[in-house]
Order: C-alpha cells, then structure tokens, then sequence
C-alpha cells in the first residue's frame, strides 16, 4: 500500500499525466475506514444514551462518552500503571516460557521420531484441554495465584507454538537438508542451519497465534484467582458497579493485546529478511 | 584408505560394484536398480541417460551417500561410501538454495562449515561468483534470481567445496533452452578449469552426448546399464558439435539403445516404481519424478 502510495507521488511527470489515482484510492479507502468507526460509535451512544431496550438492555451498556471520561479518570490514577505492569509481567513470563519449550521441543518432535513417540501422546491428550480449564487445577498446584496464572498464561501460548514448530520442521522440503549434507554439513549443523531457519517463518506464526490465546488465558485466569491485572481491573468494575470501566478495561485488554502481535510480527519480520515484502521481486 | 590416483592430482575415481538399491518389505522389495558396475576414471565426465523412474537418480543418491545400498558396494578413491560428504557435491534438478540466506551466504556455506575464517571464504565465495557470471548479485536472496542464476548458486555453492566428484541430476531440464545451453557450456568450462569427476544424470540425448566423454545408457524397471557408449568428440565443445556427423552417428546410436527399452515387453511387469510408496529418500533424489 505505502509502496505504491509512494511511486504515485515520488514520479513528477507520471503523476501529472496520470492523475495520482493510488493516492486517491488510499484517501477514500481511510476515509471509509474512519467513517465507519465514527458509525458504529454514534450508534452505540445513541443507543445507550436512550436507554434502547431489546435483548441488549442497553441502559446499562456506558455511552462512549461516559468510557472516555471514566478512561481519563482512570488515567491519573496511580493503580492503573500496577494493573497494568502486573499483567505485562505476567504475559512475558508465560509467554517466554511456553515459547522456550514449545519451540525446543517443537523442534525435537519434528525431528526425531523417537522424541515423537515419547512425546506426542501425553501432549495430545492435554492440548484439548482449554487454559480456562487448568484453571481451579491450577489454584491447588501452585502455592501463590501469581504462579497459577503465570502458568495459565504459559498453557494458553503453549500449544499454538508447539504444534506449528512440529508442522514447521516436518514441512521442511527434505532436498534442502540432503544439500546441506553434501556441502558438509553435520546433524547439529544441520539443525542450526537449516531446520531451524526452514521452520522459523511457521514458528513466528506459532508465536503470533500464543500470544493471543496467552492474552485470552491470562485474562480468564485474572477474574478468577487475580490481585491486579486488566482482567482483575475488568471484573472489579463489574463487581463494584463502575459500568464505564469494564469498557475501558476491554479496550485496555484489546490494544495491549494488539501490541504485543504488533511486536511479535516486528520480530519476525526483523529476523527473516528473506520474507519482507521487497525480497520477492526481481 | 588412501588416494592411489591423487599423487597427479587426478582425484575422484568411482568403483561400482554389483551395486543393488531396493526398498520396502523384505518379502517384496521394489527394486529401483540391480547389478550396477561401473567404473568411473579420476576427472572423467559421464552422463547417465534412462527415461524418467529408470532409477538413475535414486543411484546418484547412493553415491552422494543418502541413499543407502542393498547389495554390492560403492567405493570412491579407494574410501566405501557411506554419509554424504563435501567431496561429493550435489546439484538437484530444482535448485536447493537456502531461501534464508543470500547469493553469499549460500556460496560460503561449505566454507564456513569447515571453518575457514571469515575473510577468506568471502574472498573465495566472491572468485567462484565470478566464475559463474554472478558479481554483483551476492546481495541478492534465491527467490530473487531467475531459474538460471539460482543454478549458477547452486553450482557455485558446491563447486566452491572443490569436491573431489560433482553428482548432477538432471540439473538444467528445468531452463529454457537458450539458458540450458549457456549453462551446459558454463559447466564445460569450469569442468575443464577444476577436473573434478563428473556424474550427469539426464534424459536428454543432446545434452548427454555434448557434455560427456561416456554416455552410460540406463534401462528400467529395475534399472541396470544397457549400454556404454563412449563419446570421441574434440573438446572445448561448442554449438557446432551438436551439428557434426560424429554427433549424428552417436545420438543415432544412443537413440537405438534407448527405443529397444521403450518396445521391451517386460517394460511395465513390475511395479519397481510408484513415487507414492517410495522413501522420502528417493523422492527427494528425483523430485520431479512422475
């Protein structure tokens, strides 16, 4: 999109002879864009400020204006920066953790056989259980709710990351293992050159979806059994009747969580220069 | 264990013997090829010619060392062989580049596995890029480059090795025409420069005869030699050999050889080859195998 937005602008006389219609595309496509968020925002504060009342009762659903008031509120108060940095910690720790493991193991599974048989069926049989379900297992284990939801956290990315490392490394095209045999290449080399590299754009995949489900568990998991954290936050409101909280709350969950694949997709493209959008043409 | 044939430099001598290579079940194994002898001289240049699931490519991999034997033995410089190694290079009918790695990256592979410090694999890798007609594009990623530029890498990337024994298959079916002929005279040249013995899988009549000084005629199912035709012509060789009389007379006698296969009554009483039953071994030796 940017690339063409600026070939348009950059080329003087292409442009003058043709009317810059990338650029006009790119307008009209934000100005669409906009248009629709400023529409979905006035039809929720029409709706909550008449009180429209059929299967939503939407008098107790905060107008936006009412969420941007309790957001600035909120803002200055010195408990939202906990809330917040307890729930990072907890994110990076799980989330670190389940993506150590899922790709060591990803990798070995996919590799050896003999990994895969004594591995594979103890995880099959786990993987279907939801995060959310670990969770009053979870309470019992362990002896502080911090490592109980840390460890909902690490449940949640887990999986995702495993199964596309597996996938990553079994999609490998063989040839390019065997050529790197004939150049002189070891088992360990083999797997630090080329497996590793051939499955990492499957296993940033991998990272991107666990970063959401990890989000989505630690969440769950902070209502439950938490003290501080957005989803702690969230219920609190809830509990306590401060209505135009819950909103800010979810929107809180919905841009950290963004920022975060943000990131992930930032670290993938930063290490596999190959994939950026300008490698593919001549 | 040592190398009788290096004390002139002539290195990469290649001694098959009753070689057998089958898979699957015991009881009925599926035989890709039987009764192989072959002898390949230090510096020599042979093109292995058989229709397509002849097995010809399911050999070269025994001989690269990722496909192991069944029966007799393969034997290079006097050493069994057992792994693949550096000193038998391998270029595939599609190229195998690293797509992660650049046009450098990839030519300094092998170096950099054996350890040869950084400045001095660049320097080598920039020589052998040169030689190969890619200065200027060791920036560049595989997916960039056209057909035949990713096989100039690809030679290259093994030539660079300096292998005792070059194992092609089928390396240029993939190209265009015009660059399949720039290509098979590259490989000449760079041939004649570096003597390394050469092993050239191919179903190409023309391309068979030009390059080679032996053209080893494969028949199918299972594969076995059928008949060693060795060719004469001058060298360097041009385009014009494609046209001369002696050219004719051997393309005659390959086609002869080939189209007595082809009307075989036996030609299909096995099911030596079903690429879907086979190991990934062999399928990745003969990826374009139908």
């Amino acid at each position: 999109m940017n690339a063409l937005h600026f070939r348009s602008v950059g080329s003087g006389a292409l442009a003058r002879s043709q009317p810059a219609p990338d650029f006009i595309r790119f307008a009209r496509s934000w100005a669409l864009r906009i248009a629709s968020i400023v529409a979905c925002l006035w039809v929720w504060q029409q709706a909550s400020t008449r009180g429209w009342h059929t299967i939503i009762q939407f008098q107790n659903v905060p107008a936006p204006t009412e969420v941007v008031q309790a957001t600035q509120r909120i803002l200055q108060s010195p408990k939202v920066l906990s809330h917040v940095v307890n729930s990072l910690r907890r994110i990076f720790l799980g989330f670190s953790l389940a993506a150590v493991l899922a790709v060591g193991s990803g990798l070995v599974i996919g590799r050896f056989r003999l990994a895969g048989d004594a591995l594979m069926l103890p995880l099959e049989i786990l993987r279907p259980i939801p995060a959310v379900a670990w969770i009053p297992l979870a309470i019992l284990m362990f002896t502080s709710p911090e490592y109980s939801m840390v460890y909902i956290t690490f449940i949640g990315a887990f999986f995702p990351i495993l199964v596309n490392t597996i996938h990553g490394v079994q999609s490998l095209d063989r040839r390019l293992i065997f050529a790197s045999m004939t150049l002189g290449a070891g088992p360990i080399t083999v797997f630090r050159e080329v497996i590793l590299p051939g499955a990492l754009p499957s296993i940033v995949t991998g990272l991107s979806i666990g970063m959401g489900t990890s989000w989505f568990s630690l969440v769950t998991a902070e209502m439950i059994s938490g003290q501080f954290g957005i989803g702690y936050y969230t219920w609190e409101a809830y509990t306590l009747q401060n209505y135009p909280d819950i909103v800010v709350g979810m929107i809180a969950i919905g841009v950290l969580g963004m920022l975060s694949s943000w990131l992930i997709k930032q670290a993938g493209a930063w290490c596999m220069p190959w994939l950026r959008s300008g490698a593919a043409t001549v | 264990m040592s190398a009788p044939a290096s004390v002139d430099g002539a290195r990469g001598a290649i001694r098959l013997r009753n070689v057998g290579i089958s898979f699957g079940a015991a009881a009925q194994p599926m035989v890709a090829v039987r009764n192989i002898d072959l002898d390949i001289l230090p510096g020599e240049f042979i093109a292995i010619l058989g229709p397509s699931g002849c097995g010809k490519s399911t050999l070269l991999g025994a001989v690269a060392g990722f496909t192991p034997v069944s029966a007799g033995e393969i034997v290079m410089d006097g050493e069994a062989v057992r792994h693949p190694s550096a000193e038998r290079g391998m270029v595939f009918q599609h190229h195998t580049l690293f797509p992660w790695k650049t046009v450098l990256g990839n030519t300094e592979f092998g170096l950099k596995l054996r350890g040869v410090r950084r400045v001095e694999r660049r320097e080598r890798a920039h020589d052998i890029l040169r030689s190969v007609g890619l200065a200027g594009f060791e920036r560049r990623y595989p997916e960039q480059l056209s057909g035949g530029m990713q096989q100039r890498v690809n030679l290259a990337r093994v030539l660079v090795n300096r292998p005792r024994l070059l194992l092609m298959d089928e390396p240029f079916s993939a190209l265009d025409a015009q660059t399949r002929l720039q290509m098979q005279e590259l490989l000449l040249e760079l041939w004649q420069e570096l003597r390394m013995t050469v092993t050239f899988v191919t179903h190409d009549i023309d391309e068979a005869i030009f390059l080679s000084d032996r053209v080893v005629v494969f028949s199918a199912h299972p594969g076995r030699i059928k008949a060693e035709i060795p060719v004469r012509l001058d060298r360097p060789r041009f385009t014009d050999t494609l046209t001369s009389p002696e050219f004719m007379r051997l393309k005659r006698g390959c086609m002869e050889s080939i189209r007595e296969e082809s009307e075989s009554p036996h030609r299909l009483d096995r099911n030596a080859h079903r690429p879907s039953a086979l190991p990934a071994c062999e399928a990745a030796a003969a990826p374009s195998a139908p």
